[in-house]
């Protein structure tokens, strides 16, 4: 055993690799406690010789009882780990709803250049010119590709997003005398936080039906508007993969009723480059960085969704944002007038400002629009391939990004929506959307997004296919067991709901051990 | 004693002037495994449509709204420990509370069991 300069022990504890089973390739992965002890250091650091604290009392009593483990035990246990998940880097994530379109490695290498990953947001500005100034490119495209008159860089996700655009909105009628609007129309076919940031804001939700052919019914809507109502939170493209074909006639209506229209850009990635937001009457949209402009998600990264506002709802932005001033670009960091307040600390997420400038820079304005196609094309032509095997709700019309399908295809067969994406995770592909949107039975939402080939297109097809076609021929065994290779079988849901274990708590023996 | 539907899944069982409220077995198999109840308190005054409780299940969480106007009398506590009670018996066992009606007429305008069937099938 070595020592290091405390006489504490280095390197891995004795239990380490006691609990490591699985296979070679596919370990069975233990906790961070359970390779590492309390009793062991990962490091080598001399003691500390300040004498007296200088935290008046507020110093910690207990020690911090963290396992220790070297760089290389901590790297190697979070390496194993990834290889026990999927991940758009190993493999198609047809995710409906979620957009998860690869992340070029460029918005990585620029997110890690030193002027860009190694500033503080407390640096003076004249210090960070060129990272206000990638603020002020990335806001300008924002508005560019959408035609509004502000935009919010700092929501931290889509929802947060929702928030902020549902709060300029409050605001705006606030400020006119309008407070006395207590309803949000939500569509049936929106996304489900629009109804939870309304609820949020304490707004009456009132949903909108939708017609047989999943989109908003315009007449439905007139009927619904009144001068209670605030605004409309609409989804477009909409979670049924289809684009409203009435929104302008919607955005008309709501306006003359005073309201507003607040629309849902989570599907932005479908009509980015080709339609503009504001050319329909929207009034705040928020955008999802990872979804449209392929910053990492899904564990792999932090949100991000900046907001766009329309000239009406442009005073209300709330700071920071980025001004051009005597001494170049200043960041405007305290509200005047009626501009909301800061949203999130500091100013947002740099990283995804970075990844996002760097995607639209590289694909230009034709590009983007060029991207939407092919996510547009991809889609359809899963559906067009699909359709005679899979059931689709609402009939010929082409979809947008997304491909959706209902569970009448498996009726009788004793294979579910759950059973079906399960089986999908052993054929090497996530599972797609399920259950949602809730306007179609055991739904089932694809989306590839444009990152995916044809080949790779045609396989994923090739396998829903020879799926399908084995839930119909009576094989549901391998659908409700699945999945089979994944390194987990299936979970116990409801156990893990009804008795979830939040905490790791230490083993007996070793408690014993230690007394 | 008659029962009555609501078209969002909720049956009231009619007891003199107590109802008992819970949710049908077409929603608990929609929902499927129901893994957490919350209760209304007792005394809580409802309107009808009024959200009383919240069942959440595996899939979902879905609020369980009065079918009548009245008064929270009592709640089935046993739901607490043991949710997956809705899912076994929903009509007797995993009824959710009762409620003092405040308007019997308020009763006729509910489903009753054919047309409640009619709307599930």
């Amino acid at each position: 055993m070595s020592m290091n300069n405390q006489g504490r022990p280095t390197g891995i504890g004795t239990s380490s690799f006691a609990s490591s089973t699985g296979s070679a390739l596919l370990p069975n992965e233990p906790l961070l406690f359970e390779i590492g002890d309390t009793e062991h250091s990962g490091v080598d650091l001399p003691d500390v010789t300040i004498s007296g604290s200088r935290l008046g009392g507020f110093e910690r009593r207990m020690p911090l009882d963290l396992a220790g483990l070297t760089e290389p035990e901590a790297m190697r246990h979070y390496v194993r780990l990834s290889r026990l998940n999927h991940s758009i880097d190993s493999g198609m994530y047809p995710l409906g709803s979620c957009t998860m379109k690869h992340n070029p490695r460029l918005n990585e290498k620029m997110a890690r250049l030193p002027g860009f990953a190694d500033i503080h947001p407390l640096q003076p500005a004249s210090t960070v010119q060129g990272a206000l100034e990638l603020m002020e490119q990335l806001s300008h495209w924002l508005m560019t590709l959408t035609n509004t008159a502000a935009v919010a860089l700092t929501p931290k996700a889509g929802a947060h997003g929702e928030l902020l655009g549902m709060m300029a909105i409050k605001a705006a009628q606030e400020a006119a005398g309008q407070g006395h609007r207590r309803i949000v129309l939500v569509p049936e076919s929106a996304h489900g936080t629009n109804p939870a940031t309304a609820a949020f804001l304490g707004y009456t939700v009132k949903a909108i039906p939708a017609r047989s052919d999943g989109t908003v019914d315009v007449q439905a809507v007139r009927d619904a508007l009144s001068p209670e109502v605030a605004a409309i939170m609409l989804t477009n493209p909409n979670t049924c993969g289809l684009f409203e074909p009435d929104v302008i006639e919607i955005a008309e209506a709501v306006h003359e009723a005073g309201a507003f229209f607040y629309c849902d850009g989570a599907n932005f990635n479908a009509i980015m480059g080709v339609v503009r937001p504001g050319d329909l009457g929207i009034d705040a949209m928020h955008i999802n960085l990872h979804k449209t402009f392929s910053t990492p998600h899904g564990g792999g990264g932090p949100g991000a969704g900046p907001v766009v506002l329309s000239q009406a709802l442009a005073p209300f932005a709330p700071v920071p944002f980025v001004r051009k001033g005597a001494k170049g670009l200043e960041l405007v960091e305290h509200a005047q007038g009626e501009a909301l307040g800061r949203i999130t600390a500091f100013q947002g997420q740099m990283g995804m400002y970075v990844r996002a400038l760097t995607y639209m820079l590289s694909h230009g304005g034709d590009g983007l629009a060029q991207a939407a196609q092919d996510a547009v094309l991809n889609a359809n032509y899963i559906k067009a391939r699909l359709a005679h095997a899979f059931s689709v709700p609402f009939g010929d019309c082409p979809t947008m990004h997304e491909a959706l399908f209902d569970d009448s295809f498996l009726a009788g067969t004793g294979v579910t929506t759950l059973d079906f994406a399960k089986a999908l995770i052993d054929e090497g592909f996530h599972p797609m959307t399920m259950y949602f949107p809730l306007v179609v039975h055991g739904a089932m939402l694809i989306e590839p997004t444009e990152s995916e080939s044809k080949q790779t297109l045609d396989h994923f097809c090739a396998v829903m296919e020879e799926l399908a076609a084995d839930a119909k021929a009576g094989n549901a065994e391998r659908f409700t067991s699945a999945p089979l290779k994944a390194p987990r079988r299936r979970l116990d849901e409801t156990r893990a709901a009804r008795s979830p274990i939040l905490k790791w708590e230490r083993p007996e023996e070793t408690l014993k051990a230690a007394e | 004693m008659t029962t009555r539907f609501t078209p969002d899944h909720e049956y009231i069982r009619v007891e003199g002037s107590t109802g008992i409220v819970g949710i049908t077995n077409y929603a608990q198999e929609a929902l499927g495994d129901i893994v957490f109840v919350e209760l209304p308190s007792v005394g809580k005054v409802l309107k009808k449509g009024d959200e009383a409780a919240v069942v959440e299940s595996v899939k979902a969480a879905s609020e369980i709204y009065a079918p009548v106007a009245g008064t929270v009398i009592e709640v089935n506590d046993a739901l607490s420990g043991e949710p997956g009670l809705i899912n076994a018996d929903p009509e007797a066992g995993g009824w959710i509370y009762k409620i003092a009606i405040a308007e019997a007429g308020e009763i006729d305008s509910l489903l009753d069991a054919t047309a409640y069937a009619d709307l599930t099938k």
